[in-house]
């Protein structure tokens, strides 16, 4: 295997990464708003990711360097081509991190509740974003000779990408309800899973249009195809085991469905990175788009050395905060 | 306007609103494991709830570093796509070490050092904090690399057939002399800002006599940390002017306004400057020392502005290559008047925070409240400098601004992100500003329960 597959690989792996983290993480912040009935709550279910939230930002954070060291060509047409969404997205972020550190530590139940939305919205509008960043990806999109896309927002919120954004949105929500399943208590704990299988069947319905859609509008099928079926297996799955009561696998499940279909779509863009719709020979891979063999061969040793590293601490932080959280404010942090 | 300035604009505004809070967690990160490491030694609760009140101020600040350093991650693919493309090989490498080694640690540990006490033993959380310390710090090291690749190019080649920028020596990049300067600069400058803000938030207690043991006792550690910190930073920013004069002695004449090259140089103290007719209408400076400061030698020749740009003409061929001599004048200015202050600050703090009397100075304290804003002027004019003193480069010798830019973002999408962030940023900071003041200014209890 040369350089260039095992940076695609890493690559892979850190989106898998970032979605299966972020992803519950996006969901918690979606949900919060509905689940909760008074501060308290609000506060258990913020509370349920506050030691992890920005540690699994860092994956993506990673993904983009990554994608700018291995991949430079990726970054800079990816990201210039799609501005005005990162714009959207990140002062999306801004609110969303500046919240969770904020919002507890004024007593003012108007302050509070801005963040909140704040916490909504900026948890929702990424998972939006990446949805339909995604959806761009697996079908193309004007890339130019230059390697450039001239098309501005417009083009990329198409009906196609909208419904993999939509399928984000529900698939994080089910699967941040099953986190939290696991995190809160008594009956807050039921209503998280009482939405939790509510988002569960909206992400189906969403999910089997997208892949039909998928199979007869894109090339991912041809090779991403027995990921997206071991990726609907396990959705399938969950929601049987959330109906069983059974939190521990259900969360497994909705976990396994974000690592397929992530799976899928790279398997499914292989060796392709950024599909050109005008013309394949514009299209970005992982030979014309990448660094050099020698900066590739530095990053793979540094990544060999640090990756295990950080994947055994963030671990034990897990492993550390295990357990549930009463909505009791004497033992609330954020 | 063209989306060239606009993106300028936009990087420099997000730039510095990041620095404004990237030095503070450099410094206070250190500063507050070092108080808890007393508070391990020697069981005193009262270093426990000083590093939570330190640890308060510092989490504030934090989580506005962290919301906008997410921005300073994408921007380059954004708007300087050309750029990232021309120097991927090299600046993505850095990039991605920076979040594998650095990122990763701080957020991780910060999260055990906020929601670990009583979770984890005393040791564990004693650990969590050098963690985030440690963490932060190798952030700043390796966007420092990246930085420095770009006033001082090293450990490169140029690919002929596509003319960018390949990566040949990884640990030249590494080792560049610029940031073997570079990062102990901005090192010392955020421990000297964080003994400032330290100290600041002290004397205002102190000159309501509240809490006076607490707060006497952060006072003569800050004022210490403040006091190293300063010094060290002006004196390891005299060898960065040495090092200029040397490799980007462009970047030196204008923060010195001197247009024509003199033997023996003058320092100047204070001009006008006419960047029309590149020249000074008033120029007042001390005789023969800066020859003194460039070469420890009182009649060194130092190059001026004119001759250099000449010079770069014939080099690099037709072009613009006069810097913002007034802007780079008055930064220096600036950093180097702030620096002198704070060392005499800091100086007279350690000398009367020695003496228990400390409260009856109130003329002292209250200077040293207001004098938290020197070092926030300093490290801005300092990158200000720094930057615009590079002009036309973006990459030392290898690439112009002009050539960096996104050609694919139209004005108008930079336009209205420049006008978003500044809105958000603006209105944050002041959010954050306030709730440090809240918490800085409050009841030990509210910070530390
Ligand atoms: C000298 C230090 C320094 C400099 C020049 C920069 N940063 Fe920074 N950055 C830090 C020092 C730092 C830090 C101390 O590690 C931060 C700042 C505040 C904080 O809380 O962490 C941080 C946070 C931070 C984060 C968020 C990390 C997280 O989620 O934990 C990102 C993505 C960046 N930065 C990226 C950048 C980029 C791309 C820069 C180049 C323009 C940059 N920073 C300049
Ligand atoms: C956090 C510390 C930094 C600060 C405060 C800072 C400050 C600035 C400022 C004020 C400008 C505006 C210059 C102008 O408009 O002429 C600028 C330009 C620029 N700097 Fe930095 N900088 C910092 C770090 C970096 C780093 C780490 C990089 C990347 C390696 C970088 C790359 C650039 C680029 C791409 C420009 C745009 C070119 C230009 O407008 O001149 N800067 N910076
Ligand atoms: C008092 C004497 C000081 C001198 C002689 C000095 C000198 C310098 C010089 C020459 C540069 C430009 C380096 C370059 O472009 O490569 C610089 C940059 C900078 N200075 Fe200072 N400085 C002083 C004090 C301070 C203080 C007190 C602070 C902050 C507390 C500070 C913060 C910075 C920062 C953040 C930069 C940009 C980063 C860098 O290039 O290192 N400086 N300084």
């Amino acid at each position: 295997m040369d350089l260039n597959t095992i940076w695609f690989i890493l690559v892979t792996i850190l989106f898998i990464g970032f979605f299966l983290l972020e992803g519950f993480d996006y969901g918690v912040g979606i949900l919060m708003p509905f689940l909760s009935k008074d501060d308290n709550e609000r506060r258990a279910v913020i509370n349920t990711i506050g030691p992890h939230w920005d540690g699994n930002e860092v994956w993506m954070i990673t993904a983009g360097g990554a994608l700018f060291a291995a991949f430079p060509h990726v970054y800079a047409t990816l990201f210039s081509g799609f501005y005005l969404a990162l714009v959207l997205m990140l002062a999306a972020l801004i609110l969303r991190g500046l919240a969770f550190e904020y919002r507890s530590l004024r007593d003012d139940p108007v302050w509070r509740e801005r963040w909140d939305w704040a916490i909504f919205g900026g948890s929702l509008v990424p998972a939006l974003l990446w949805g339909v960043t995604v959806g761009n990806l697996m079908r193309g999109f004007a890339i130019d000779a230059d390697m450039n896309y001239w098309g501005g927002l417009f083009p990329l919120l198409n009906i196609y990408s909208l419904l993999g954004g939509l399928v984000f949105v529900t698939l994080f929500a089910a699967h941040g309800a099953n986190f939290l399943g696991l995190k809160l208590e008594g009956d807050l704990a039921e209503r998280a899973k009482k939405f939790g299988f509510q988002a569960w069947i909206a992400a189906t319905v969403l999910a089997v249009l997208f892949l039909i859609w998928t199979f007869f509008a894109t090339d991912i099928m041809a090779q991403g195809f027995i990921f997206a079926l071991l990726a609907a297996v396990a959705l399938l799955a969950a929601g049987w085991y959330a109906k069983q009561g059974n939190d521990k696998l259900a969360f497994v499940m909705t976990s396994l469905t974000v690592v397929f279909t992530t799976i899928m779509v790279f398997a499914g863009l292989f060796p392709r990175i950024l599909i050109s719709s005008l013309d394949p020979a514009f299209t970005l891979n992982i030979y014309n788009a990448s660094a050099s063999p020698y900066a590739l061969n530095v990053m793979t040793i540094v990544a060999a050395i640090f990756v295990p590293i950080l994947l055994i601490y963030q671990i034990w932080a897990y492993k550390v905060f295990n357990g549930r959280i009463k909505a009791d404010p004497e033992e609330l942090i954020y | 306007m063209d989306s060239t300035i606009l993106a300028r604009w936009q990087f420099a505004i997000v730039t510095i609103y990041h620095f404004f809070y990237v030095p503070l967690t450099l410094g206070i990160s250190i500063f507050v494991a070092i108080v808890e490491t007393k508070y391990v030694k020697t069981g005193d609760e009262m270093y426990k709830k000083m590093a939570k009140f330190w640890g308060k101020i510092f989490l504030i600040n934090f989580a506005i570093g962290v919301v906008t350093g997410i921005v300073q991650e994408f921007q380059f693919g954004m708007n300087w796509s050309e750029y990232s493309r021309f120097m991927g090989d090299i600046f993505g490498a850095p990039l991605a070490i920076e979040a594998l080694l650095a990122f990763y640690m701080e957020s991780t540990f910060i999260g055990l050092w906020v929601f670990g006490w009583g979770k984890l033993t005393k040791k564990q959380h004693l650990t969590s904090a050098w963690l985030v310390a440690l963490g932060s710090n190798l952030s700043a090291i390796w966007i420092l690399i990246a930085n420095s690749f770009m006033q001082h190019p090293v450990g490169y080649t140029i690919n002929p057939e596509t003319g960018r920028v390949v990566m040949s020596n990884f640990a030249a990049l590494v080792f560049n002399p610029n940031v073997l300067l570079q990062f102990p600069h901005v090192f010392t400058s955020g421990m000297s800002l964080a003994g400032f803000v330290v100290m600041a938030f002290s004397a205002w207690h102190l000159l309501r006599k509240h809490e006076v043991k607490f707060f006497l006792t952060s006072f003569r550690m800050a004022a210490m940390y403040a006091l190293i910190g300063s010094v060290l930073v002006a004196t390891i920013g005299h060898f960065q002017g040495q090092f200029l004069i040397e490799h980007q002695p462009l970047k030196m004449a204008s923060a010195e306004a001197l247009w024509e090259t003199e033997q023996p140089a003058p320092l100047s103290m204070f001009v006008i400057v006419d960047e029309k007719n590149k020249t000074n209408i008033v120029d007042l400076g001390v005789p023969y020392m800066l020859s003194f400061l460039s070469y420890n030698n009182f009649t060194g020749e130092v190059e001026g502005i004119n001759d250099l740009v000449a010079q770069a003409e014939a080099e690099y061929g037709p072009g613009d290559y006069l810097p913002p001599v007034t802007l780079n004048y008055w930064s220096f200015r600036t950093m180097v008047g702030a620096g002198s202050l704070m060392v005499l600050i800091a100086l007279l703090g350690v000398y009367w925070g020695k003496k228990d009397n400390l409260v009856d100075k109130t003329l002292f304290l209250k200077a040293t409240v207001y004098s938290v804003i020197l070092p926030y002027l300093a490290v801005s004019t300092g990158w200000l400098l720094a930057e615009t003193g590079r002009w036309p480069w973006i990459v030392f010798g290898l690439q112009k601004v002009e050539d960096a830019i996104s050609p694919n973002v139209p004005a108008w999408n930079v336009a209205f992100s420049l006008i978003l962030m500044l809105v958000i940023y603006t209105v944050f900071t002041i959010v954050a500003y306030k709730l440090a003041i809240k918490y800085g200014t409050g009841e030990i209890d509210q910070a530390t329960h």
